[in-house]
């Protein structure tokens, strides 16, 4: 009777002021069968990351469009790293800027998505790298 | 047994991690899980647990997230679970219950996780029961459970929650959608919600003249509550009630409604044993492939089928 199913918390750290892409992302990995739990607007860093160990999510997806990634999105990673969720895969999508890519990603953070993306890119992004062994 | 345990002894000691870990392999029915749950079941039984049922829209979630706050006033720790639908088609699900607790989700004494139905029906999760022991033996105080958005006969909830309290909003319908079966017979405390609303008296007349149209079971009479949740009102009101209730059970009809409620698990337990028996056995000899060409050629019906795939089954192991 073993049912996995890949669950994925889609967050938005930070004052954005509205949610209508993490909104399609959601829906969109929804309908590729996975499991995803939506906390709406205004989390803080604390909330997003007890939230995923609550939920023992596979996979953690940060959307952010104010322009304080460079704020949040470390101290979210310190946090998963303390309570020790590394093994969960993160990834990002909104309004990054071309020279925070590489810092973002060296803080763990996968991979960066930017306006216009195609759904199905971020569906495979997360299928082929979900650590489905966990 | 290394890692049932391992989560077992940590999580009997609060540890949140564990208590998540152990959800998902009941959630998703891993080798694991029969351990864990065997393993924690004698630390079970010592929490409260109520069942929060309603329509979509009519304010579950909000209701909880302002009950949970007033129990923490209190200094009870709670569990909530909160079960929102699988897709039919995609076999996805968005959860989206948490957006209106997120204010609780940085407090120690809180526990909260979603949960999809997985196509299971009657409202809840297959793994409900095993999560409300998980929190139980975690020691929550108080468990509260969300069911989906039930429209009229998802009532699985009285299989697990000795009080369930039953959510509407004015404007449900009129006094006929109160006579139907169903939903509107289980609960043991109605609640108006969204009581600001002008309709909101002539919703509790409707409910008043239902319950008072039918027989009682037992000497409970459910009181019915107007909240509007967005505000807290009528909260603390809903938490007296609550307690009542507990009250009254243990008066007398708490060991009757626990049995009834192990006596389903215990049906449903070996149920699901038999038929994971049989269909391996079954399917190993080939002899289900046989069975469904037989099928579809029209040779026997599904029910003599099956009575022949028992008694082959029943025979063999008679042999041995």
């Amino acid at each position: 009777m073993t049912e996995k199913k890949i669950r994925i918390l889609v967050a938005k750290p930070g004052l954005d002021s509205h949610d209508r892409g993490a909104k399609v992302v959601a829906r969109a990995l929804r309908d590729a069968g996975m499991e995803v739990i939506y906390t709406g607007l205004r989390q803080t860093p604390e909330q997003i990351v007890e939230t995923v160990l609550q939920e023992d999510v596979d996979v953690l997806g940060l959307s952010i469009l104010s322009g304080a990634h460079m704020t949040h999105f470390p101290k979210i990673m310190n946090l998963m790293k303390q309570k020790d969720l590394k093994d969960v895969l993160v990834f990002a999508g909104g309004i990054i800027p071309e020279e925070d890519i590489e810092p973002l990603q060296k803080l763990g953070i996968r991979e960066i998505f930017g306006p216009g993306t195609p759904t199905e890119t971020v569906i495979d992004f997360v299928k082929k790298n979900v650590q489905k062994s966990r | 047994m290394a890692v049932a345990s391992q989560i077992v002894t940590s999580l009997l000691q609060g540890n949140q991690r564990a208590v998540a870990k152990a959800i998902t392999h009941v959630e998703d029915g891993t080798s694991e899980a029969e351990k864990i749950t065997a393993l924690l079941y004698p630390h079970t039984g010592k929490a409260q647990v109520i069942g929060i049922t309603g329509s979509g829209g009519v304010g579950k979630s909000t209701l909880i997230e302002k009950l949970v706050r007033e129990l923490r006033r209190g200094g009870k720790t709670v569990g909530v679970i909160a079960v929102d639908p699988t897709s039919p088609f995609s076999g996805g699900a968005f959860l989206g219950d948490r957006i209106r607790m997120q204010d609780l989700s940085t407090d120690e004494g809180v526990f909260i996780r979603s949960m999809a139905t997985r196509n299971n029906p009657g409202g809840l999760a297959r793994a409900t029961m095993d999560t409300v022991r998980i929190l139980d033996a975690s020691g929550k105080d108080i468990i509260l459970i969300e069911t989906v958005g039930a429209g009229q006969s998802e009532v699985d909830i009285i299989k697990i929650a000795p009080t369930v309290v039953v959510v509407l909003a004015p404007g449900f319908g009129d006094a006929i959608q109160t006579i139907k079966a169903g939903i509107m017979e289980i609960g043991d405390i109605f609640v108006i919600n969204k009581a600001d609303r002008e309709s909101a008296d002539k919703a509790v007349i409707n409910i008043r003249a239902m319950l008072q149209l039918g027989t009682q079971r037992g000497k409970w009479i459910p009181p019915i509550v107007k909240t509007t949740a967005t505000t807290g009102a009528g909260v603390s009101e809903l938490l007296e009630k609550i307690g009542e209730h507990r009250e009254y059970l243990s008066k007398g009809e708490a060991s009757q409604r626990q049995r009834r409620i192990v006596r389903e698990e215990l049906e449903e337990a070996i149920k699901r044993k038999t038929a994971e028996h049989i269909l391996t056995a079954l399917q190993k000899e080939g002899e289900l492939d046989n069975l469904i060409s037989k099928l579809l050629s029209k040779e026997i019906d599904p029910m003599s089928a099956a009575e022949e795939a028992l008694n082959r089954i029943l025979t063999r192991s008679k042999r041995r």
